[in-house]
């Protein structure tokens, strides 16, 4: 006889509210999972390939194989978590029934479905999804998810877009706060976000669940930037595994999220890291190689 | 008032730096020696035992926080802190901060999908918390001067060995400040005792 509740919105929020002040590193095996391990990450994202050569490749990018997972589960301690198509529900459940310990419903793979996300709170695992306002991060907590990150632009190296969807979110999230509730109704119908979910955040002045940067971060003064706009942590997808030096790159980048705002330690981090990834300038990506536009 | 500081390195700061507002101490965000100086108390938070420890080294910060255990300030960690003060971890060769005389296992409740939440009775403190369990640890043995404040399912999730609290949960996660409340407590009467000398 037990009275434990699993899946519950405090077990799932509250796992990416550990995750805080962290840096979760995209791997493609084992041996990736235990230098970004061994760097200080919270977590690892677990993949058949990084952003970058997903774009590279072309093609419809999907789940990766579960030999990967179970061999990066093997190999750490830290949460893995691993992506799955949006709207794939048994792409999701096989993830589940792995026992990753997060999803990501990710725009970074090809979509299975152009008009549903998943319905993530039949969930017992909890989700994470890409948002570039408020309005899609309120429906994705409408759905379940239990942590939201910015899309950004994956893959390209270049934080702009990151920078625009934490802007955009943030600025959102503040005129909420400070409207009249008489008002909320209408701007619930404008942004195309559920009211319940707009009122809690007007209530608690606050998102309801934690907010990391993602989609372009390259350098440890990209992810120092982030956290001093308020994300409350970092993923770096190819900016690691991607740059000359991978190991230095990972530690350099998980110290300047804990200390984003001691800019003489971060001279010395940003010292000698050898070149970082090869980045993408935003307006050469024609529409159809613009991830952020996926999801709705 | 008593000033208590949270270990800023990586985790669940927030919540515990507002729990400790809450029940009417002072709150200091620790991300340095320096800062450590200047608290009477450490809650080590939630969040990833193994990042907080790289952050811990590259700081220099070990042997200060051992320093301060060492001079009967308390120290609270919650999961990932529990793990960094206990002195024996199993199956790993060595421990962190090692100030709390007892064996802790990692991820010893299983994946993210087996954290869960549930009542709990704890000694001294209360007889219906609601404990928040994640990834968590639980503390295998224990010294025999460890005194064990909670158990679930057979397992101990909460002991206190003098200066040192340690519990698998996240108090943090939940608007119940009674064990934030207890630590100030014993924050309280480690100053007492100090003047008193």
């Amino acid at each position: 006889m037990t009275n434990n509740l699993t899946g519950t919105d405090r077990v799932k929020r509250g796992m990416a509210e550990m995750q805080k002040g962290g840096v979760i590193m995209d791997v493609i095996n084992a041996e990736q999972a235990r230098i970004a391990e061994a760097a200080g990450a919270v977590a690892v994202m677990a993949l058949e390939r990084v952003p970058s050569d997903i774009r590279a490749a072309g093609g419809v990018a999907r789940m990766a194989d579960p030999r990967i997972m179970e061999e990066v589960m093997g190999a750490v301690t830290i949460p893995v978590m691993a992506k799955a198509r949006i709207g794939h529900i048994t792409e999701a459940r096989i993830l589940e029934a792995m026992g990753v310990d997060y999803i990501d419903e990710s725009e970074v793979l090809t979509p299975a479905d152009e008009e549903y996300h998943l319905r993530k709170s039949e969930f017992t695992i909890p989700f994470v999804c890409g948002c570039k306002d408020l309005g899609e991060a309120a429906r994705r907590i409408g759905e379940g998810a239990s942590m939201l990150r910015t899309k950004g632009e994956p893959g390209t190296g270049n934080i702009v877009e990151a920078v625009r969807h934490l802007r955009k979110v943030n600025a959102q999230v503040r005129k909420i706060v400070h409207m009249n509730e008489d008002e909320l109704m209408t701007e619930a119908k404008n942004l195309g976000a559920p009211y319940d979910i707009l009122l809690q955040i007007k209530y608690n002045g606050k998102l309801p669940v934690v907010n990391f940067a993602a989609g372009g971060v390259a350098t440890p003064a990209d992810a120092a930037l982030m956290m001093e706009l308020g994300a409350d942590g970092v993923f770096v997808g190819s900016g690691i595994f991607k740059s000359e030096n991978p190991e230095k790159f990972a530690r350099a980048i998980v110290q300047a999220t804990t200390h984003f705002q001691d800019y003489k330690l971060l001279v010395e981090i940003s010292k000698d890291l050898g070149i970082p990834m090869k980045g993408i300038e935003i307006s050469r990506l024609s529409a159809s190689e613009r991830m952020q536009d996926r999801g709705w | 008032m008593v000033k208590v500081g949270v270990l800023a390195l990586q985790g669940a700061v927030i919540e515990h730096i507002r729990s400790i507002e809450a029940s009417g101490a002072e709150s200091v965000v620790v991300k340095s020696v320096n800062d450590l100086a200047e608290v009477d108390g450490l809650i080590l938070p939630g969040g990833e035992s193994t990042a907080m420890r790289k952050l811990i080294d590259r700081n220099r910060m070990l042997a200060p926080l051992q320093a301060f255990a060492a001079e009967g300030k308390p120290m609270f960690g919650t999961c990932a802190g529990l793990i960094l003060l206990a002195n024996k971890l199993v199956a790993y060769d060595s421990a962190h901060i090692a100030s709390l005389d007892a064996t802790v296992e990692r991820n010893s409740f299983g994946r993210q999908v087996d954290s869960f939440e549930t009542k709990l009775s704890i000694k001294g403190v209360a007889e219906d918390f609601q404990a928040v369990f994640i990834r968590a640890p639980h503390i295998v043995e224990v010294a025999a001067e460890v005194e064990i404040l909670a158990s679930h399912e057979g397992r101990i999730v909460m002991v206190r060995e003098d200066n040192i609290l340690g519990c698998s949960f996240h108090p943090e996660l939940t608007d119940d400040h009674r064990i934030t409340k207890y630590f100030i407590g014993m924050v309280e009467e480690s100053l007492a005792k100090h003047k008193n000398l």
